[in-house]
């Protein structure tokens, strides 16, 4: 007889991803099926897809999905929740998309207390286009838009999206955690799970940013992608929970 | 059924509620704000869905995230509110989102004035969204027909999964009138939604990306078969005095109440007129100009703007009668008489 000790989540079609090589998006997106699925919410759940390489993960999760406008994927996930306040709702979105284009409907649904879990996945460039500089790009790092590095006088300093949710007190739960290793994608799906069991128990806006590799668009190997993660985004940005607890109705 | 005495945008939100809506999303913005005043406070006592949204670009997103999830979702702005929300009709056509949009127009462009304007006519009918894409829309010169319209607009949305809106302005928004709330709506049977995704478990996709072209021309066909289906079943308007007119104005909303009293004036200077009033914006009201009497010399386009709607009259006219101009703008509103006087000018041209 054979036991079976590893197999693909239910969370996920059988569709090929569409990502490069060494690209941790696949990563995630295990994570978040699998924490569907071991919540038992799979059924319940709809996905928003952003505008970025992840807009396609409406071919992976084998959910409802919505496909939003760039940007857009809070408001879209709170119309969605308002409506249908039994769902389980969760947005999947880029730097480009979130923490640029988007910034604004993604603080105000926080600071609203929509009870949604947003997955924002920071690889410090944009993906899908090819290559450009994102408010998450690190000093220095070169882009196709940020020839000569991210200079701070022309472009100002990357934006920490953790760090500015942990100011929304109706944030209930705000994490960063990275996918380098595998014992850093274990603390990831634990990230995950609470992410999802807050909204279950209703306690409320999550978000999990999670540093996220994009070798092509870096100019690296797969593993040294990794490192680059390990060493110099982790060094600016760093894996940590910055806030846990329940919303502050007093603040 | 009794009439009772209301507001214009109270009217407009009364209306929306008894046509069945789940959840409202909207951002302040004169001369509209009424709306949401009245539903913020009675859609939660009803234990619906009012959210005052950090923009209109969000408001529309969520009208998207609702209307996704199979709600009947509204959201209503003024002029330069629905302008932020172009990028969210295109969105909703593409994906044949069925919700309903208020635009309780004012003057522009920019940040124009509050005072009422018809000048939104190009943005209702051609859009500002990217795309092949209609939005069905619908133009009252009154309360009740403003209401009749609001409450059959849900239906109507529903039943071809494409937005439709409302086209009023600061004049009706802001008017006090008597309506009948209650007066029974055309019966349409309704699709089931199942196509929504409200966490069914059966794998639901609510898009508008077909990265294949050739799948993208086959959905734009497949949308402009709909287009076709309102185009041949939704034009809607209303034809006053037109037996052996000699001239026609041609003009909608708030301009056709105003041409209304222009047609007593030209009646005593002896002047037989009529009044071809559009109700839907789009589809633009092809028919009613198949149908005109032998007796017309002309056609006076009246508007508040300074000629918009002239172009479909011009499509629709094929060039058969000539054409004359009457505008104004800005929040400007004409007196019947300027409106009477465009006419008589015509007829003394026409005469020449």
């Amino acid at each position: 007889m054979k036991t079976i000790v590893y197999q693909k989540s239910k969370g996920l079609t059988d569709a090929q991803l569409s990502y490069c090589p060494g690209c941790t998006h696949g990563i995630v997106h295990k994570l978040v099926s699998e924490a569907l699925v071991e919540l038992d919410v799979l059924d319940k759940a709809v996905g928003i897809a952003s505008v970025g390489c992840s807009v396609l993960s409406y071919n992976f999760f084998n959910c409802d999905m919505v496909q939003a406008a760039h940007g857009r994927a809070c408001a879209v996930a709170t119309g969605i929740k308002r409506a249908r306040p039994e769902a389980i709702v969760f947005s999947y979105q880029g730097d480009g998309d979130l923490a640029s284009i988007g910034i604004a409907e993604t603080i105000h649904a926080a600071n609203r207390g929509e009870n949604l879990t947003v997955i924002f996945i920071n690889n410090a460039i944009y993906g899908m286009t090819g290559g450009q500089m994102a408010p998450t790009t690190l000093l220095g790092q070169k882009t196709t838009t940020s020839p000569l590095g991210r200079d701070s006088k022309l472009h100002g300093l990357p934006i920490r999206i953790a760090e500015i949710f942990s100011e929304i007190p109706r944030a209930v739960f705000v994490e960063r955690v990275s996918v380098h290793n595998p014992r850093a994608v274990r603390n990831a799906k634990k990230a995950i799970l609470k992410a999802f069991r807050n909204q279950i128990e209703a306690r409320g806006f999550s978000l999990v940013e999670v540093l996220s590799t994009c070798p092509v668009n870096w100019g690296m190997t797969p593993v040294e992608a990794l490192r680059w993660v390990e060493q110099e985004m982790m060094a600016y940005y760093p894996v940590k929970t910055f806030r846990d607890g329940d919303a502050d109705e007093k603040a | 059924m009794k009439k009772i005495l209301m507001k214009g945008n109270e009217a407009i939100a009364r209306a929306a509620i008894l046509g069945g809506l789940d959840a409202f999303f909207g951002y302040p913005i004169t001369p509209q704000n009424e709306i949401p005043e009245y539903l913020s406070k009675h859609l939660p006592k009803m234990g619906k869905v009012f959210v005052q949204a950090e923009s209109e670009t969000a408001a529309i997103n969520m009208v998207y995230g609702a209307a996704a999830a199979g709600a009947r979702t509204m959201t209503t702005s003024s002029s330069p509110g629905i302008a932020l929300m172009q990028e969210g009709i295109s969105y909703l056509c593409g994906s044949e989102l069925p919700c309903v949009l208020v635009n309780v127009m004012r003057g522009g462009p920019g940040l124009g004035g509050i005072q009422p304007s018809q000048a939104d006519y190009y943005q209702i009918t051609r859009g500002g969204g990217n795309g092949d894409y209609r939005v069905l829309s619908f133009a009252p010169e009154n309360l009740q027909e403003t209401v009749d319209l609001m409450k059959e607009a849900f239906d109507i949305a529903d039943f071809y999964r494409n937005p439709v809106m409302i086209a009023v302005d600061g004049l009706i928004g802001q008017m006090m009138e008597t309506v009948d709330l209650h007066r029974e709506k055309p019966k349409r049977e309704l699709p089931d939604k199942d196509w929504a995704a409200c966490g069914s478990g059966k794998k639901r996709l609510v898009n508008s990306l077909y990265l294949d072209p050739a799948e993208l021309e086959r959905h734009n066909f497949r949308l402009f078969e709909k287009y076709r289906m309102m185009e041949e079943n939704e034009q809607r308007y209303e034809l006053v005095k037109m037996e052996e007119a000699e001239f026609a104005i041609v003009a909608y909303g708030t301009m056709a109440r105003i041409a209304r009293s222009a047609l007593e004036l030209l009646e005593e200077a002896g002047v037989k007129t009529g009044l071809i009033k559009p109700i839907s914006l789009w589809p633009f009201p092809k028919k009613a100009f198949s149908e005109l009497p032998a007796s017309l010399k002309g056609l006076l386009v009246a508007e508040l703007s300074l000629g918009q709607m002239l172009d479909d009259v011009k499509i629709a006219n094929e060039g058969r009668l000539p054409i004359a101009f009457f505008g104004r703008t800005g929040g400007m509103l004409p007196e019947p008489e300027e409106i009477a006087e465009a006419v008589l000018k015509m007829k003394a041209e026409a005469s020449q």
